[in-house]
């Protein structure tokens, strides 16, 4: 008892000693931007020109801007420009990672007298916002992306798919648009160098599908964002069955600064087979969250404890998510890797296009996969069997599981299940989609067990396997989860342990998230 | 023949022409890679991942019926890998909807839960139509498999059964898109498309409307596209699904000059269902409405089977030679009475170019007018 007492004097000491030093950094002098290690430790190429304002060209043209597109169109040859590309390094950032470089010379080499260039605009991963920061913040990068790529590979005419759900970003894309076209930029003979270049937006519904190279080109088509088979390759058939290159915001903003510094300056940083720097948006229980931009190799540790400072107080790390629905998720153990395509992949996540969702010990590893099933199965596009049916069947199971009814065996569906849809389904989004139960598998299946067969949830997050009892030892009669609690279920006085009373209660785990000793099970 | 254009299929060298498909290759040379969305003469769509063979050197498997044969391909049609692919699709095809037949492994009791509550949607109490016709069952048999792990969605769609043609029974439906397919390449009609999306997803016309108030010209060629026992016709329905019963009798369309060739599926003695032959010209499975759906005449009692003559404002039976030697008399009076150019002949698209010509002959010829149309030209 006066253990507990004790406990909830240090917890009210702590929070006077954290006031504390908000005082005391609110009397320090404002540092450097290079001092604070959440921007001295980035290196911006992508993110270069944030805080310029977008809807103004003079202001993209003032940081060196369409310098590259002169140099592009007046000094140099499709295959030059595709050679510099190659000397890059640089990948494409929409997740695949194929090299920009020989992409655009396959559709350089491809025969036919109409060509596209287009940008995918996307964006749908949850909690991904890379391309649209980009989009918003640098509009023109991307516009003189595209007419570089127009160049090398001998395309007129250009769209940038963009979701509707981003109307900044169309928004600054039109105004880019209309002032290139009026500063000559774009359109007929760009720099009087007898080239032409049109662009056009297309704005897409929304689906997650829709970035899917073909499913984008048959949106664009006014047919519905559905994929075929490849090959056909885009280079070879692409929109209208013509040659098309179909390249990531993030890669297009890359492109100007390789053109404007060279292949080999860029290659210079980042590591052997990953070149240049990577966006990330760094989010879910990290102090600072938000976009980091860094050279190809960091490590997670750097990113996610020194960038982004570490998981607040007195919650542990337990794993990173990276790629979204079509990635995975990293351990700790892990946490030394690097950022590079290969390493990334060798520790059963990807890179993806950016997202990077850190996860505390209050995590169900379990919940966390059946989110990600939830966002596959509905936004399969219901094409091919193993996806649209396959996932449907990972989702149920998941459900039941983390729903305390789980059966020996289901771990064995589940693997089955995603062996054969990564290995049979049509496109990527099927192909990559049970990625994330598999390396919850890998790294958690402990969780799983213990949900299936001790009908039990470590983290305490699946509200049918908890109790909403109040373990009288662990309780340090702070009364907190009183205070909180919705339904008034909860009774407490002071210096006495609190109690849940049941038929009160509705499971919003108000009380189990709030309590400092983890004391309701 | 240059030594580029070789393939290997399971373990033996196949030469191809440039732009054929794996599965083109193999059917020419007699190895039988199973398919259930694959539709002749429609471009392949690769959705329902049953013709998946492995290919060296690639990262997952590929569907052969899209996949261009290229040189030195190594590919392995029936591997352990393959076939835990396809039965897996399989299953998860069988556990899709109400496959209420022998394709399912259940314990008793749960067997008749399932065939009670697939009775329970209406309009399903009896076996599924397509039983002993359907390529999924034969599938299911060829590659063993039987699932009772995975529970079939609620059904989601009621059966759309307002229309003199054809069912539409979505809960049977496996969305591999062939009617689609059938639809919207070879008949161009541009009626049906898919709808909905992953789960959700349904065939739907126009803005999901029911066949009748769309663009849908009843041809039946997604009837006949269908592989399962999702789009019927009402006959076939009416009929039941007694297919070792069935006579096909292979004949040539009435209706037009055409020539499509035709099986009349017959069953004591009467026709309960048309369609068209796949493999043969000039029609190639292909049948308009009439075709396919206007063949209730052959057993209607008011069909006319000898000729009649009106007598006194009576109609009475009579021999053809009587009929004949009527009209060619009168014809005759009227040609002496006023003139050839009394007389026309209109000719119908129901008979052939050579009946048109002859016909067109005899006005000329035995009559002596130019007065010869078509209705065609109206
Ligand atoms: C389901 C699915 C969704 C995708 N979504 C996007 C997206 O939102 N943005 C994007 O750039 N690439 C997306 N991709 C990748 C694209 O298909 C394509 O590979 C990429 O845009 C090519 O550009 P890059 O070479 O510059 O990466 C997606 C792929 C799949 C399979
Ligand atoms: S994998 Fe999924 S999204 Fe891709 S084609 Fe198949 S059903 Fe559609
Ligand atoms: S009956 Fe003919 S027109 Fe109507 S949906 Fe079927 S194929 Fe299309």
């Amino acid at each position: 008892m006066s253990e507990n007492n004790s406990k909830a004097e240090e917890i009210v000491e702590e929070k006077a000693e954290e006031e504390e030093q908000e005082k005391k950094k609110e009397e320090k002098v404002i540092p450097y931007l290079e001092d604070v290690p959440f921007f001295g430790l980035q290196k911006l190429i992508v993110l270069k020109n944030k805080g310029i304002d977008p809807e103004l060209i003079d202001e993209y043209i003032a940081k060196d801007g369409y310098q590259a597109a002169a140099k592009a169109l007046l000094e140099m040859t499709p295959e030059e420009i595709i050679a510099e590309m190659k000397t890059s390094g640089l990948r494409g950032r929409g997740g695949a990672g194929f090299p920009t470089g020989l992409k655009w010379e396959f559709a350089n080499k491809s025969e036919g007298d109409i060509k596209y260039v287009l940008c995918n605009a996307d964006e749908g991963d949850p909690g991904a916002f890379m391309d649209r920061s980009v989009l918003e913040a640098d509009p023109h990068a991307i516009l003189e992306g595209m007419i570089i790529a127009a160049k090398a590979v001998g395309a007129h005419q250009g769209y940038i798919y963009c979701r509707a759900e981003y109307p900044l970003a169309i928004k600054r894309l039109n105004i880019a648009i209309s002032q290139a076209t009026e500063y000559g930029l774009l359109g007929n003979d760009i720099f009087g160098s007898g080239f032409d270049f049109h662009l056009e937006i297309y704005q897409g519904a929304g689906a997650f599908v829709c970035g899917e190279e073909t499913a984008l080109m048959h949106s664009i088509e006014g047919k519905r964002g559905m994929p075929r088979p490849r090959p056909p390759f885009p280079a070879h058939q692409g929109l209208w069955k013509k040659p098309t290159v179909l390249n990531n915001v993030e890669t297009y903003a890359n492109v100007p600064q390789i053109i404007f510094n060279g292949g080999k300056w860029y290659a210079g940083i980042g590591t052997e087979t990953s070149k240049g720097t990577k966006v990330f948006a760094l989010t879910g229980t990290v102090k600072n969250i938000g976009l980091v931009e860094v050279p190809m190799g960091t490590s997670l540790r750097t990113i996610i404890f020194d960038i982004g400072g570490g998981v607040p107080k007195k919650k542990k790390f337990k794993a990173v998510q990276l790629g979204g629905p079509s990635g995975g998720c990293v351990s700790e153990e892990f946490i030394d890797t690097p950022v590079d395509y290969e390493s990334i992949a060798k520790v059963g996540a990807i890179m993806g296009s950016g997202g990077m969702i850190v996860m505390d010990n209050q995590t169900c590893m379990v919940d966390m996969a059946r989110f990600f099933m939830d966002f596959v199965q509905d936004e399969s596009c219901g094409k091919c069997t193993p996806c649209r049916e396959g996932t449907r069947h990972m989702l149920q199971i998941l459900e039941k599981i983390t729903r305390g009814e789980g059966e020996p065996g289901d771990i064995d569906t589940l693997e089955e299940l995603s062996e054969v849809i990564k290995d049979a389904a049509l496109c990527g989004l099927g192909q990559t989609g049970p990625n994330p139960v598999l390396s919850t598998l890998q790294y958690f299946r402990d969780e799983y067990e213990a949900h299936i067969f001790e009908k039990r949830c470590p983290a305490k997050r699946c509200p049918a396997l908890l109790e909403f009892e109040v373990d009288e030892e662990k309780c340090i009669k702070c009364g907190i989860c009183f205070k909180r609690c919705p339904t008034e279920a909860i009774t407490w006085e002071k210096k006495q342990p609190a109690k849940i009373d049941k038929d009160k209660c509705i499971k919003c785990m108000t009380c189990i998230t709030n309590c400092p000793s983890d004391a309701i099970f | 023949m240059s030594s580029e254009n070789i393939i290997v299929i399971d373990g033996k060298e196949y030469a191809f022409s440039p732009g054929e498909t794996i599965l083109e290759v193999a059917e020419k040379n007699g190895i039988d890679i199973p398919t259930l969305c694959y539709l002749k003469g429609a471009s392949p769509t690769g959705s329902c991942r049953i013709c998946v063979v492995e290919v060296e050197g690639a990262r997952a498997l590929v569907a052969s019926c899209a996949a261009p044969a290229g040189a030195n391909m190594v590919v392995r049609t029936e591997s352990p890998r393959v076939l835990k692919a396809r039965r897996l699709n399989l299953e998860l095809l069988l556990a899709s909807g109400q496959h209420n037949c022998l394709a399912q492994d259940m314990d008793v009791d749960s067997w008749t839960d399932f065939q009670l509550s697939a009775m329970g949607v209406k309009e399903h109490e009896d076996l599924c139509p397509a039983y002993g016709n359907c390529k999924l069952q034969d599938l299911a048999i060829r590659y063993q498999v039987k699932t009772n792990r995975f529970q079939p969605p609620d059904t989601r769609y009621p059966i759309e059964n307002v229309n003199p043609f054809i069912v539409r029974d979505f809960s049977r439906c496996i969305l591999c898109g062939r009617c689609v397919q059938a639809c919207n390449e070879i008949q161009v009609n541009n009626a049906i498309s898919f709808g909905y999306r992953g789960a959700e997803s349904k065939i739907v016309a126009r803005g999901d409307l029911a066949l009748k108030d769309s663009d849908c010209v009843f041809c039946g060629e997604c009837v006949q596209a269908c592989p399962v026992g999702a789009l019927i016709s009402k006959q076939d329905l009416l009929a039941g699904p007694k297919h070792d019963e069935t006579m096909m009798v292979r004949t040539t369309c009435a209706y037009c000059g055409v020539g499509c060739q035709l099986y009349l599926h017959v069953r004591d003695n009467k026709v309960f269902k048309v369609t068209g032959v796949e493999d043969a010209g000039p029609n190639f499975g292909s049948l308009c409405v009439k075709g396919r759906f206007g063949y209730d005449f052959i057993n209607d009692p008011e069909r006319l089977t000898t000729p009649l003559i009106r007598e006194n404002g009576n109609l009475r039976e009579a021999s053809w030679d009587e009929a004949l030697d009527l009209v060619s008399e009168r014809f005759g009076r009227i040609k002496e009475d006023s003139g050839p150019d009394s007389i026309g002949v209109l000719c119908s698209a129901r008979i052939t170019n050579e009946d048109n010509y002859l016909a067109q002959k005899f006005t000329r010829a035995a009559i002596g007018t130019n007065n010869i149309d078509h209705c065609a030209r109206l």
